[in-house]
């Protein structure tokens, strides 16, 4: 072998390598992740911490009942707005349509999604806090629920896609209107894939922390209604590790390792039941 | 009468009914569309509200300061006094140093999974690496308070300052926050959007490509760095666009970590800020209609440049997936 074929293969090893260690290191940084998390986090979580109010700054204890509660409520106004927004959307966007508005539409709801979540906070402030003059977990949901929209009419429209044309063609010359195909063969052959793209998009938006600073702002008690700022896990994380006491960075580690271990449950049901969905429509 | 009516009906549904049952069908189909219509012109209404909103409530600041906002340093809100470049300086230094250190990284790990790694393996290799794009960004900033900030104080900086310290970008005391610690957490937040998209791009360089170079004699490496790479280089060029505007716009993670100091500094140990930490930190303290019109303006730059980098990489990634079917067709 010449020099030359010794140096090549040399660099073919090295180089093979190293795209083999940037992998590791990707995949090490979850793990990472996951584990520091649990290591600090778990401690800290006991009853007290689902079921009581933050304690007062200094006393030991307490928990982010509020906070939990908050964050549901928070995605159920999201979702309330963003779940018919992104199928109807997407329904439109899949079934009917000419050319030119559908790419407009699509193009928009990319951009959308592309927003920073602080700017999507920052008009929410304009539209839903300045005119009521206080922030409220309303306006909190709002913000959350713009960021839904896009998610939603992006996975509607990819599983409808995904419907084989002849079932199209079969309801229609079973004499189905367009609209009753679409209602009553297309959407329920769909319903599966879209329920947990959604899934996975409100897995996302319960992480936001930027939009909801000031939105629905933060509360250290109940927030009772709709129209009281809202303690949410996400900027109870954030206050509380950037604060300079001990006692609350642990609950910001159990907190962390609560709101992660959900998102991170949702997204691997929801993947695993796509990735069976996609194999039996292979066979 | 009775007998001679319902015969008629029974009659008008084969010949007339059968029309009306259409128009009835196609006047259904109708609604529907239109309704469908409203609330896909509803995502279109909202963006276009999001621009104008934006717009309107930047007037004072745009009005006061006009484009000496973007080159004025001075962020001082007791005298009234704003201009954007310390946070544009932040926003663009974090983001590059993000790109530095995940682009190599991510490329390298995309090539690994796409060509090297056996399909089993990077497809669950990959199913993780998504994983890590769902983590939400303040636990990202959570570990970098507590864990990324110790280590860069008492190690990395150290270490940096030692041995390149004679270029000014590693000089100065090792604070742990700064420049360096919020680009090391924006570099783990992208990493993920550069591996996966980059993996997909690979994916679809046409097998042959690979073959025809390993056939001329080739190494593995070489067809990959020759041939496949420069094939797939728009659609990576596209991700790492996509992961500039997401790093460009990230908010909390950078918040916990940059130190929150408006100034401009070539050092990257020293503290910064950003256009995202600056509205996240001070927005709901602002006081004065200037100071909040002056933040409002800030978001309003966040969005046009994630605006166009969005735009930008799109058509980057349409444009190899594109040309790959045409080369495989």
């Amino acid at each position: 072998m010449s020099l030359r074929t010794i140096w090549r293969k040399a660099v073919n090893m090295v180089m093979l390598s190293v795209t083999g260690l940037c992998a590791l290191f990707a995949v090490s940084v979850l793990l990472l992740i996951l584990g520091y998390l649990a290591y600090h986090g778990a401690s800290s979580i006991n009853l007290a911490f689902f079921t009581n109010l933050p304690k007062p700054v200094g006393e030991a204890g307490g928990g982010m009942a509020n906070a939990i509660l908050g964050s549901g409520k928070l995605l159920l106004i999201a979702a309330a707005m963003g779940v018919p927004i992104g199928i109807l959307g997407g329904v439109y966007l899949a079934e009917f349509g000419g050319r030119i508005f559908p790419f407009v539409i699509r193009y928009t709801t990319d951009l959308l999604n592309g927003v920073p979540s602080i700017v999507i906070g920052l008009f929410a402030y304009a539209v839903a806090v300045l005119p009521f003059h206080h922030f409220s977990t309303l306006a909190g949901g709002f913000a959350l629920g713009i960021m839904m929209i896009p998610i939603g009419v992006r996975t509607t429209e990819e599983f409808l896609r995904a419907v084989p044309d002849n079932m199209r063609e079969g309801a229609m010359a079973l004499g189905a209107s367009k609209t009753r195909a679409i209602f009553s063969v297309i959407i329920p052959a769909a319903i599966q894939g879209i329920a947990t793209g959604l899934l996975l998009g409100l897995a996302r938006i319960a992480g936001e922390t930027a939009p909801l600073l000031f939105t629905a702002f933060s509360n250290r008690y109940w927030s009772p209604g709709w129209g009281q700022p809202t303690a949410s896990l996400p900027v109870m994380i954030y206050t509380y590790a950037i604060s300079p006491y001990d006692d609350w960075h642990r609950q910001a580690w159990a907190a962390g390792l609560i709101l992660l271990g959900l998102v991170l449950l949702v997204n691997i049901c929801a993947r695993l039941i796509l990735s069976t969905r996609a194999a039996q429509a292979r066979q | 009468m009775a007998v001679i009516t319902t015969a008629a009906a029974g009659a008008g549904f084969h010949k007339g009914g059968i029309h009306a049952y259409f128009r009835r069908m196609r006047a259904g189909d109708a609604v529907a569309h239109i309704i469908t219509l409203i609330f896909a012109a509803s995502i279109l209404l909202i963006t276009l509200l999001l621009v104008h909103q934006l717009w309107l409530a930047s007037r004072l600041s745009r009005a006061q300061f006009g484009w000496k906002f973007f080159v004025t340093q001075i962020w001082d809100p007791v005298f009234d006094q704003y201009g954007a470049l310390p946070f544009i300086y932040g926003t663009l230094v974090t983001s590059a140093v993000a790109l530095a250190l995940a682009v190599p990284i991510g490329v390298g790990a995309a090539v690994f999974l796409a060509e090297l790694a056996p399909r089993r393996i990077s497809n669950g290799l990959a199913f993780l690496i998504d994983l890590l794009a769902a983590v939400p960004s303040v636990i990202y900033g959570l570990l970098g308070i507590f864990v990324m900030v110790p280590l860069l104080r008492q190690y990395v900086e150290p270490t940096l300052g030692k041995t390149l310290g004679f270029l000014p970008l590693f000089q100065g005391p090792a604070l742990g926050v700064g420049f360096l610690a919020a680009g090391a957490v924006l570099a783990i937040m992208v990493l993920p959007f550069i591996i996966s998209i980059s993996r997909e791009v690979l994916l679809t360089v046409p097998v042959d490509q690979r073959e025809a170079a390993v056939g001329l004699g080739s190494t593995r490496w070489e067809a990959t760095w020759k041939v496949v790479i420069p094939f797939a280089r728009t659609g990576i060029l596209g991700s790492v666009f996509l992961a500039l505007a997401r790093a460009l716009g990230e908010t909390m993670a950078v918040t916990m970590v940059i130190g929150n100091d408006p100034r401009i500094s070539a050092s990257l140990f020293a503290p910064g800020y950003s256009i995202a930490a600056v509205i996240a930190n001070e927005f709901t303290e602002a006081t004065g209609e200037l100071y909040l019109s002056a933040l409002i303006e800030l978001g309003l730059v966040l969005f046009l440049i994630t605006f166009i980098l969005n735009g930008l990489a799109r058509l980057l990634i349409l444009a190899t997936e594109s040309r790959s079917t045409q080369r495989s067709a």
